[in-house]
């Protein structure tokens, strides 16, 4: 289906011009045209005020031309001069998909999209990690977040390039800034992905995600509109092994704004909140749910997280009662893990914690209840009170590394 | 100066239940809540309208008719006027579909200076439709807010925005997504209750109310769509192992062994 402007109704008031994402209206002789350029994604028909542009066939499904979109895109998110760890996991998984496109169907090539300001020596760093191309938007203006000028860059870069894939990570950044985009340029977009792949029958991307609150896994598909898509829930993907030999290209491009993307007055950082628990890297977790009972049962398990130089996460249950800080959480609105050993402490095994831990190399579990769901979801319950075993463990593991030292 | 709140029925998903051999929820005898955001965002709203006093308070939502009760639950805690965007047409909508819509009736209910909503809805948690919503109108977003300063003519907003905490400032209109950071709901009163089944009531709007175009709207309008649904495969090789606290505690560090995770010094 395609876009028909009616010469006879346009009144060449040129409202459609700036709507279009891939620049594909003109003007001429006084009236709105179509260049070739026009994909038919159908942002410009709720621009005309006089009802001149319709969908030919009818009213029916938008169908967008798709043909001429490839590659695989990153919304690379930096801050305090780094680039997020998050990012850096999609990228990998970006590679993992490029690298899967035996077929060099339209994916087979990742760029990451770098805006920001300061950059110094990120592109070299996004290469090394996977990335083929990088696009650099280095300006003083884009040097702190705003919603505004970064979905201008984002939509420039996507109408100049026309990705089949641009992906960002589920961080409050990226959920501020992907559906602004998505709806400018009249996409599709699947929130919080925890699974990514291409479909093998026809290359298109396969997006899944948890929904109603982790209890069933949706497979989202974009089919008919461009580019695919999708923020990506940080904690899950795994990024690539640096390769300082990889080579990769850069670009740069400029911010360019019009009249219409000053929408923010004023933007600052009040406070930098950066989260204590880092479980990125953390080999096990010790986590405490409702059976801990209490502030006091987290200083139990603080004392078994010394000893194992482990990092402690918690249920949103005992986040709610106010046991532990809202940092600790784990779980489906919480963090997602993969240690290699979670140590579940009082925890029932709720869908909604247990979607955070599904990546955990092993999972044992403490637990008074043998009927608790948690025991058919760890590889081993040990049955009995937890505020006598963790005690005898902690002492158990001290006592051992006195003897070895 | 009028403040819109957009609202969602939600399942409440603490009660939601697989049908482990479809992989199917059951949505049988699962209660229909406001979704706990939104309810933050209508109180955030009646307090601006307490501070400012010269407010009105309007809720929005999008759903089967039965919908319109979530709508009069919030009249009863204090809203003045409630819409629901009713028509079979818009079914089916993924987010962009439904902000569309949701945008277009913000258009008829124009003019507005103020949306709120709650950052994200409990069944889909996506957090799309706010932004999307702010985008269909050409207006600032502001997101994940936990204090809302508004004045006549503007609003100024702390978020927890990740590692850091921001302070955005806009002119209105705007719209600004809410956190459950940012205050305690209100409870319904007996006097608020009355006052809703008496004087308010639910005012319908259908696709030709709203002059939406109709290749936007619901199903047709969406772009994604669901290829498949699945249980997640939480389940594990789920050994039970009893004994005394330092059977048990012995048991766990054969583990740390095995795994390698044991501490040497």
């Amino acid at each position: 289906m395609s876009i028909i402007i009616d010469t006879d109704i346009c009144t060449g008031c040129k409202r459609c011009i700036p709507a279009c994402p891939y620049d594909a209206l003109a003007m001429e002789g006084k009236k709105a045209v179509r260049t070739p350029a026009c994909t038919g994604c159908g942002a410009c028909l709720d621009a005309c005020k006089y009802s001149a542009i319709s969908l030919a066939g009818g009213q029916g499904r938008i169908k967008m031309d798709i043909t001429g979109f490839s590659g695989i895109y990153v919304f690379i998110e930096t801050l305090g001069g780094a680039i997020s760890e998050g990012s850096l996991e999609i990228l990998g998984k970006a590679r993992e998909l490029a690298d899967s496109d035996a077929a060099s169907r339209k994916t087979s090539r990742v760029t990451a999209v770098l805006p920001g300001h300061a950059l110094d020596r990120m592109p070299e760093e996004l290469i090394a990690l996977g990335a083929d191309h990088v696009i650099i938007i280095d300006d003083p203006r884009l040097a702190v977040y705003r919603t505004d000028y970064y979905t201008r860059v984002i939509t420039d870069v996507i109408r100049e390039k026309m990705p089949e894939i641009i992906l960002f990570g589920a961080t409050p950044l990226g959920r501020d800034l992907a559906p602004r985009i998505a709806n400018r340029i009249k996409t599709g977009l699947t929130a919080d992905c925890t699974g990514l792949s291409l479909c093998s029958k026809d290359g298109i991307l396969l997006q899944t995600r948890p929904a109603f609150g982790g209890n069933i896994m949706a497979t989202i598909v974009c089919p008919d509109n461009r580019p695919q898509m999708a923020t990506v829930r940080p904690g899950v993907m795994r990024r690539a092994k640096r390769d300082s030999n990889r080579i990769g290209t850069t670009e740069t491009m400029a911010l360019t704004l019009g009249k219409k993307d000053d929408l923010i007055r004023h933007v600052e950082v009040v406070e930098n909140t950066k989260d204590a628990i880092d479980f990125e890297d953390a080999r096990i977790i010790i986590a405490g749910g409702r059976g801990i009972k209490g502030p006091e049962g987290f200083e139990l398990l603080g004392k078994l997280a010394a000893a194992l130089g482990a990092r402690i996460g918690a249920t949103r249950a005992a986040v709610e009662a106010g046991w532990i800080s809202r940092a600790h959480q784990i779980g489906q609105t919480g963090k997602t893990v993969r240690p290699d050993l979670y140590i579940a402490c009082g925890v029932s095994g709720s869908i909604q914690h247990m979607a955070g831990v599904m990546g955990a190399g092993r999972i044992i579990a403490v637990n008074s209840d043998r009927n608790a769901p948690i025991c058919e979801m760890a590889d081993e319950t040990y049955v009995g009170d937890l505020f006598s075993i963790l005690p005898e463990l902690t002492r158990e593991i001290t006592e051992r590394k006195t003897t070895a030292a | 100066m009028h403040i819109v709140v957009t609202i969602k029925q939600v399942p409440d998903t603490n009660e939601v239940r697989i049908d482990k051999k479809t992989g199917t929820l059951i949505r049988e005898g699962v209660p229909a809540i406001m979704n706990p955001e939104d309810k933050h965002a209508l109180e955030a709203a009646l307090c601006i309208r307490e501070e400012l006093g010269d407010v009105k308070v309007t809720v929005l939502s999008m759903g089967p008719p039965q919908a319109g009760n979530t709508l009069m639950e919030a009249l009863c805690l204090g809203a003045d006027e409630a819409f629901l965007a009713c028509d079979k047409a818009f079914a089916g909508a993924d987010t962009l579909a439904t902000a569309y819509t949701l945008a277009m009736a913000l258009k008829k209910i124009a003019p507005v200076d103020l949306v709120l909503c709650g950052s994200q809805a409990i069944d889909g948690d996506t957090a799309q439709v706010g932004p999307q919503i702010a985008e269909c109108l050409g207006i600032p977003q502001i997101t994940y807010a936990e204090r809302i300063k508004a004045s006549e003519k503007s609003v100024e907003v702390e978020s927890g925005f990740g590692a850091v905490r921001r302070r955005v400032s806009a002119d209105l209109p705007a719209l600004v997504t809410v956190g459950k950071a940012i205050n305690r709901p209100r409870y319904k009163t007996m006097k608020g209750i009355a006052a809703a089944f008496r004087d308010k009531g639910v005012q319908l709007l259908t696709s030709q109310d709203i002059k939406v175009n109709p290749g936007r709207i619901g199903l047709t309008g969406s772009p994604t769509s669901v290829k498949k649904t699945f249980v997640p495969e939480l389940g594990r090789a789920g050994r039970i192992i009893d004994g005394g606290p330092e059977t048990l505690s012995l048991g766990i560090i054969h583990t740390l062994e095995a795994e390698n995770l044991l501490p040497k010094s």
